[in-house]
């Protein structure tokens, strides 16, 4: 019998080679940071979830826009005010030819908030939801309250299969035993900090990737990676350092693909306390918070002139923000505009507010997360001082940065002006509005990131309401007027946002995406 | 003699202990670990949780008792990263750091010896002049610079050699090792060369000013007087006695290729333990750097001990020297 089977696979092996040639499309591709494992589920992290969208699939899936397509799920809808039905889709087979049903997908739900060990869990999507298997291919995720951003959530959980994943401890998956999806790529093999090769799901159930064969390496070096490149030894490289994208971009062998992220950086402003600890009167005094007075927040603001960040510090590879997220997002609002760059302007309100002389200010910044954040930081700090806001300017490594901006030695944010960035993970607004925007609130889970303490009561009360809002429309204008409120107040200073670069060989084209993950499946050949 | 020993292995791990209670403290002064690893998304609750799962919730002193506890055990702690005993991460990209160091000791050895040995005998030729500007460069040349000029030159410009990463491996004696492949070998040339200029220069050296000292003694002199051929004295009798230096700091050297490796490791994309250590650190994944800091403790402690111990059994005085004491 296997004999036969066997016979028959080669005979049919045979005539398809005869029939057309099968040709071995090799993708190598380097990338700016190392997954640290193969489960899924283990690390809440940008680098892994890229890598699992190419083996595992989600029930939702986002777009190169971050917009929610179907995924391992056909359809989803609120039921009623406290459940949402997903529909499932089928016919799907895992890589071991196992079929996906609803077990799955309970067990996947089960098991991402709770691996061993794991540094950064999937809790935080995962909560307050209960799944319930109605048959074969419909699912309920129950929740206490009304909760409109169940879509979001759901699209950030890979599924895992019932019988080969959801027991599988994280080095079976390492080890390839357990890493079996329903994504466009089958695991072939993963070397920490070498390599990881993926081979093509020919019964994928959606688009077939081009790739028969995927080699994803990690080379952190910027100069490395792009040498690596020009030398052929990789068809296509993430995180292009700014400085050589001019230079990359007049090489006749290589094509950029650029796409603005989800990532705003902005400024975030110590709101919270009357002695600011690196606010300082003229020559050093004791100085009562000049940043508690909406005119100063708003002075600095108009200070900072966001086209020479873009132009000259980020060699035109950035967008300047008015608000939370870029336009085309969810929960945007069409009112806002970048703030126009207003020296004197910004001087008569300093001295409206009683500051005409300005005083003295340090802004801190990491020198290792954002691109270019160092220098932006140094930028801003020149234009400050330039209307009389006497500001030095120090930077460090984000190992330390994010512990002192965030709880500092007492459990408070240890520094006064801050240069942050944040990436909407879920691809709306309510994600920065929730944890930089809404009052610090250790209960609720509320303003986790709120590192400058912002707190106004009506605008959380719009934040809350529009995360009780299921119907889209409506929460899309509460989401548009709380970030409206919060920036009438300048709650934080956006300044630009990201735009992140991808280099190929050419012929290769990269469908830019806004979560700034590199996804096989989007190198297309042209 | 057993007293000398005894006494010895005491203080070796008396400096064990020390270190580990530095190098434990001091890794836990910078930053906080958690806010490197859990996702931005990531409320108040969630940090918490994260926080208590790495053990970071307890007292700094119970923490340090736990790692000792395990040590004794043989446990470094798992990595905060990979979730792996670090022990473990560590010795699996040993092997790539170890033969990235064997491989640019040889390279020291095989083209720093004879150029040292050319520009010792003819110092006033111009080659020689060459050789010795050469390892001048060698020495003050930084390795990062250097490093990003060979991938331009050998893997971009003329396209001989792959630029970073590590090749092919084969198995030999139950380790993976990439120096029996010619694809690992085609890997391991750029990143062990960039590594052993270095050494290189120093190899070239030692031997010219061996070779030069050598020249005009005596026994030189009454070979030459005896006839024998240049080639004899120079290859026999010359490298014989100027080899005892250049083979005791090669020998030291190799301690430094390992430990030195991180830059290269980084550049070259290079798998191996110094590049798990920056990562480790950039990352604050404190397990893994207090394990790769303790095994090296471990490792210099260990030499000295057999050094120390062959010394006072060659030399009694050291031996003498130290029951006076």
């Amino acid at each position: 019998m296997t004999m036969k089977k066997a016979l028959f696979g080669v005979a049919a092996i045979a005539a398809f080679a005869a029939a057309a040639p099968v040709q071995a499309e090799k993708l190598i591709i380097g990338l700016a940071s190392e997954p640290t494992a193969i489960d899924p589920h283990y690390h809440n992290l940008g680098p892994n979830n890229a890598l699992s969208r190419h083996i595992f699939d989600r029930l939702i899936n986002q777009d190169e826009k971050q917009r929610l397509k179907p995924g391992l799920a056909t359809s989803w809808k609120p039921i009623d005010d406290l459940t949402w039905e997903f529909k499932l889709r089928p016919g799907v087979k895992y890589h071991d030819g196992s079929e996906f049903n609803a077990d799955d997908v309970v067990c996947s739900f089960k098991r991402a908030p709770d691996v061993p060990n794991s540094p950064s869990s999937f809790a935080t999507y995962t909560k307050g939801k209960t799944v319930v298997k109605v048959d074969n291919l419909t699912v309920h995720f129950k929740t206490a309250q009304p909760y409109p951003l169940m879509g979001n959530d759901v699209s950030t959980v890979p599924i895992v299969s019932d019988s080969a994943g959801c027991n599988a401890a994280t080095e079976d998956y390492n080890s390839g035993k357990a890493a079996i999806g329903t994504g466009p790529f089958k695991f072939v093999s993963y070397k920490p900090g070498e390599s990881i090769v993926l081979s093509r799901n020919d019964n994928y159930w959606g688009d077939k990737p081009v790739w028969t064969e995927l080699h994803l390496r990690s080379i952190k070096s910027g100069p490395s990676r792009v040498a690596a490149l020009l030398a052929g030894d990789v068809d296509m490289i993430a995180g292009v350092p700014t400085t050589d994208i001019e230079t990359l971009k007049s090489n006749k062998k290589l094509q950029l693909s650029q796409g603005v992220s989800n990532r705003v950086i902005y400024l975030h402003l110590d709101q919270f306390r009357e002695n600011s600890p690196f606010v300082k009167a003229n020559g050093g005094g004791e100085i009562k918070n000049p940043l508690l007075d909406v005119r100063v927040r708003k002075a600095i603001s108009m200070a900072i002139n966001r086209d020479a960040i873009v132009d000259r510090v980020m060699e035109g590879v950035a967008i300047k923000a008015g608000q939370l997220l870029p336009e085309g997002f969810f929960g945007v609002s069409s009112k806002l505009e970048p703030v126009a760059y207003d020296p004197k302007g910004a001087k008569g309100l300093l001295a409206a507010a009683g500051y005409p002389d300005g005083f003295e200010m340090t802004i801190h910044s990491p020198n290792d997360r954002y691109i270019n954040d160092a220098k932006i930081a140094e930028a801003i700090g020149q234009m400050l001082t330039r209307i009389g806001i006497k500001t030095a300017v120090e930077t460090m490594p984000r190992s330390v940065y994010f512990s002192r901006a965030s709880k500092g030695a007492k459990g408070l944010p240890e520094f006064s002006f801050i240069l942050v960035g944040w990436g909407a993970g879920s691809g709306e607004a309510s994600s920065p509005l929730k944890s930089l925007i809404h009052t610090y609130d250790k209960s609720k889970g509320f303003g986790s990131s709120n590192r400058g303490r912002y707190s106004d009561p009506a605008v959380d009360a719009v934040i809350e309401e529009a995360l009780r809002t299921v119907d889209d429309a409506k929460r899309q204008d509460l989401l548009a007027k709380a970030t409206e409120m919060a920036i009438e107040n300048v709650a934080i200073i956006p300044t630009h946002f990201q735009v992140n670069t991808w280099a190929a060989k050419k012929g290769l084209k990269y469908i830019a995406r806004t979560d700034e993950y590199t996804l096989a499946i989007g190198v297309l050949k042209e | 003699m057993s007293v000398f020993i005894i006494r010895r292995l005491l203080q070796a791990a008396l400096i064990v202990f020390i270190m580990s209670l530095i190098v434990f403290f001091g890794v836990n002064v910078i930053g906080d670990p958690v806010y490197m690893l859990v996702s931005p998304d990531a409320d108040q609750a969630d940090i918490e949780k994260a926080i208590e799962r790495l053990g970071l919730n307890l007292p700094i002193y119970e923490q340090y008792f736990k790692f000792l506890n395990g040590a004794w055990q043989g446990d470094l702690g798992d990595s905060f990263v990979f979730g792996e005993p670090a022990l473990k991460l560590i010795l699996h990209h040993m092997p790539a750091t170890f033969e990235l160091a064997f491989t640019a000791l040889a390279m020291a050895i095989v083209i720093g010896i004879p150029l040292g040995l050319y520009s010792g005998l003819y110092p006033e030729q111009k080659i020689s002049k060459g050789i010795m500007a050469g390892s001048i460069l060698g020495f003050s040349l930084p390795t990062f610079w250097v490093g990003l000029m060979l991938i331009m030159l050998f893997a971009v410009m003329l396209g001989w050699l792959p630029s970073t990463g590590r090749g092919d491996t084969a198995k030999l004696f139950g380790l993976q090792t990439s120096l029996f492949t010619l694809d690992g070998l085609s890997h391991v040339i750029l990143p062990a060369l960039n590594l052993a200029l270095l050494k290189i220069s120093l190899a070239i050296r030692l031997t010219r000013s061996g070779v030069r000292e050598a020249m005009g003694q005596d026994y030189v002199k009454f070979a030459r007087a005896k006839g024998l051929n240049t080639s004899r004295i120079i290859l026999v009798h010359v490298m014989k006695n100027i080899m005892i230096p250049v083979v005791t700091v090669m020998g030291l050297e190799f301690g430094s290729l390992v430990a030195f490796s991180v830059v290269t490791e980084s550049i070259f994309a290079w798998p191996g333990m110094g590049k798990l250590l920056i990562d480790a650190i950039l990352q604050l994944d404190r397990p893994i750097v207090v394990a790769y800091l303790m095994i090296i403790v471990l490792f210099f402690v260990v030499i000295n001990l057999i050094v120390d111990i062959i010394y006072s059994i060659l030399d009694p005085r050291v031996r003498l020297q130290d029951q006076g004491a």
